[in-house]
């Protein structure tokens, strides 16, 4: 009888690898992005990401346009910290035609950089909390989200696509009040930013999803090109603000958060407390706000007053050569990077001295950040490879460029 | 103003650096003979005084008109606190320099972005595939000067390419081997040898 039921055991399982592709419309990879995994039951062997889906050349485009005219296409790039984007890009055209903007526009700028940081960081925030299972912190960071976009919108007239920075300063001034507002901003989200934190910092569940999970040392962090908050959580001291200053930032008062141990909690809790020295900078900031002109007097960029077009021939002229040849910038290449949201944020642009530029790079933290993706899911759980992208933080319209 | 780094590389690779410029006030620049990159970037990255432990950009330029095409690698030091760019010109019918992944893993995609958009062949690369165009793209490379705007090809082709696409264009060999199935695997290359022998 024992013999009978061994017959009918069941056949020896084979064992193979399976292909799954994970996108490119999928939630959790946060745009259009496609991941094609190999697995070994739930355990991830290879993850190949594959991207391109949203590739505009941006680059391209840019060289048949005028040096301002680019400005609008910065911000489609990064629709998370589009303010960013746009003063990275004339910080760039700036640093190579040696041109110094007023003290007033320094300081705007690095409000608008510091309140897109926030933004951006909220969206990374909503997002994560959202693809480890908790829904809550993801209203609270849009609730969040949605005063920065109203500041936006007060201030340049649209939410995402705000296009603000022109070659030597911005479009427009501050509106009256705005300054205010913002402060209110300042004032409460520490409050919601506790909220948030009561709920994920130590949740059992956001713990155990997050402690061990894509862990990078800080020396292969930098062989592989990590920047930004990504880096700093392995435990790397590495912030442009501090360690090549631009805009003053030496003169703020703030610290840079440091992880240990270079796993996706660390990358949580240094994303967290960024945005809490982000508030420290905005608050200085708007305490030394400057007055004074707010674009540079600068006849290769500025544009004369009407009432100097309409009396003298010379202004004249020079109104009608900037806004039919546009800027000319001076022949040469420049790099110039910013502390961005998700790392270093660069921009190389090349002129031969004409109105147009020969070449026009953005070195995008994303794509470099998105390319480790292989070695940090390896061996991990599918589930943790949602939780591995998702804690990158990237951009797929900045990746695709 | 001097960049203790470029009169070490001078000191180093006498006949390897051959010209140093300094742009935008402040930047070095430095132009590294193309045949010897690998080798003048692996000195930059692991000299103690130098220490360049970081590329943070690759890329290329392409000035137009017959001009070489500029392969640039931004440096910056960590310990250091300095940046450093390096270029290599490359002549237009010998697009082809040494890969730096074994030095940079940063390099794999920045590379390959170049190839794609460039046409630069880098050698050694352990996958150089197209990475932002679609791997059936047949147009050319896109960020060259004498490619036109829209394209080569007329909207009616370029939709219709996009529309036969195969899906296989889009896994590398090996994925498909792990997919098992047998249909999926593209047909074995079966050479040339189909043309007839008593052929004029």
């Amino acid at each position: 009888m024992t013999e009978k039921i061994l017959e009918f055991s069941e056949p020896a399982l084979r064992s193979e690898p399976m292909l799954l592709n994970l996108g490119p419309q999928h939630p959790a990879t946060h745009g259009v992005l496609r991941l094609i995994c190999e697995l070994d039951g739930e355990t991830v062997l290879k993850v190949t990401p594959d991207i391109g889906f949203l590739h505009s050349s941006f680059e391209k485009l840019g060289e048949y346009r005028t040096w301002n005219q680019i400005v609008p296409l910065t911000d489609r790039m990064d629709y998370l910290a589009p303010l960013m984007y746009n003063c990275v890009y004339v910080m760039a055209v700036e640093k190579l035609m040696q041109l110094e903007v007023t003290e007033r526009c320094k300081v705007v700028r690095v409000l608008c950089m510091e309140m897109d940081r926030i933004f951006s960081h909220l969206l990374w925030l909503g997002t994560t909390a959202i693809d480890v299972g908790a829904f809550t912190p993801f209203l609270y960071a849009f609730q969040e989200r949605e005063r920065i976009y109203d500041l936006h919108e007060a201030y340049t007239g649209a939410r995402i696509t705000t296009s603000a920075t022109r070659i030597g300063g911005m479009m427009a001034d501050f509106p009256d009040g705005w300054t205010d507002s913002l402060r209110d901003f300042v004032k409460t989200l520490p409050k919601t930013l506790d909220e948030i934190e009561s709920l994920l910092t130590t949740n059992a569940i956001h713990l155990g999803r997050t402690l061990d999970i894509g862990v990078i040392s800080g020396e292969d962090a930098i062989n592989y090109g990590f920047t930004g908050p990504n880096l700093r959580a392995s435990g790397v001291d590495y912030d442009l603000r501090k360690d090549n200053p631009y805009y003053d930032y030496e003169t703020y008062d703030f610290d840079v958060p440091i992880g240990e141990n270079g796993d996706c909690y660390d990358r949580y809790l240094v994303r967290m407390e960024e945005m809490r020295q982000s508030l420290r900078i905005l608050d200085q900031a708007l305490d030394r706000l400057p007055d004074g002109p707010i674009n540079v007097a600068d006849p290769r960029v500025s544009l004369p007053s009407k009432t100097d077009c309409m009396n003298d021939m010379e202004s004249m002229i020079h109104h009608f050569k900037l806004i039919t040849e546009g800027i000319l910038v001076p022949a040469g290449d420049c790099y110039f990077a910013v502390e961005g949201s998700k790392g270093e944020l660069g921009m190389y642009v090349v002129s031969d001295g004409g109105e147009k530029p020969v070449r026009w790079r953005i070195r995008p933290p994303s794509f470099v950040n998105l390319s480790v993706i292989g070695k940090l899911a390896e061996g991990h759980l599918i589930s943790d490879l949602i939780m591995i992208n998702a804690s990158l933080d990237i951009v797929l319209g900045e990746i695709d460029r | 103003m001097g960049h203790p780094t470029v009169t070490a590389l001078k000191d180093r690779f006498d006949s390897a650096v051959l010209h140093h410029e300094v742009q935008a006030g402040d930047q070095h620049v430095v132009f590294v003979d193309a045949a010897r990159n690998s080798e003048v970037l692996e000195w930059l990255r692991d000299d103690p005084e130098q220490r360049y432990d970081l590329l943070v950009d690759v890329t290329a330029v392409d000035y137009g008109s017959g001009k070489p095409i500029q392969i640039v690698y931004q440096l910056w030091s960590v310990g250091h606190k300095r940046a450093l760019r390096v270029k290599c010109e490359l002549p237009l019918d010998g697009l082809s320099i040494a890969s730096v992944v074994q030095l940079w893993k940063t390099a794999n995609w920045l590379e390959r972005e170049v190839y794609d958009l460039f046409g630069v062949e880098f050698r050694d690369h352990p996958d150089l595939r197209r990475i932002l165009m679609p791997q059936n793209y047949a147009e050319g490379h896109p960020l060259r000067k004498d490619f036109p705007l829209r394209g080569r090809f007329s909207r009616a082709e370029q939709t219709r390419r996009a529309l036969s696409q195969d899906y296989r264009d889009d896994y590398t060999r090996e994925a498909l081997e792990v997919g098992g199935a047998p249909g999926l695997a593209p047909p074995e290359p079966t050479g040339s040898t189909d043309e007839p022998e008593d052929a004029p």
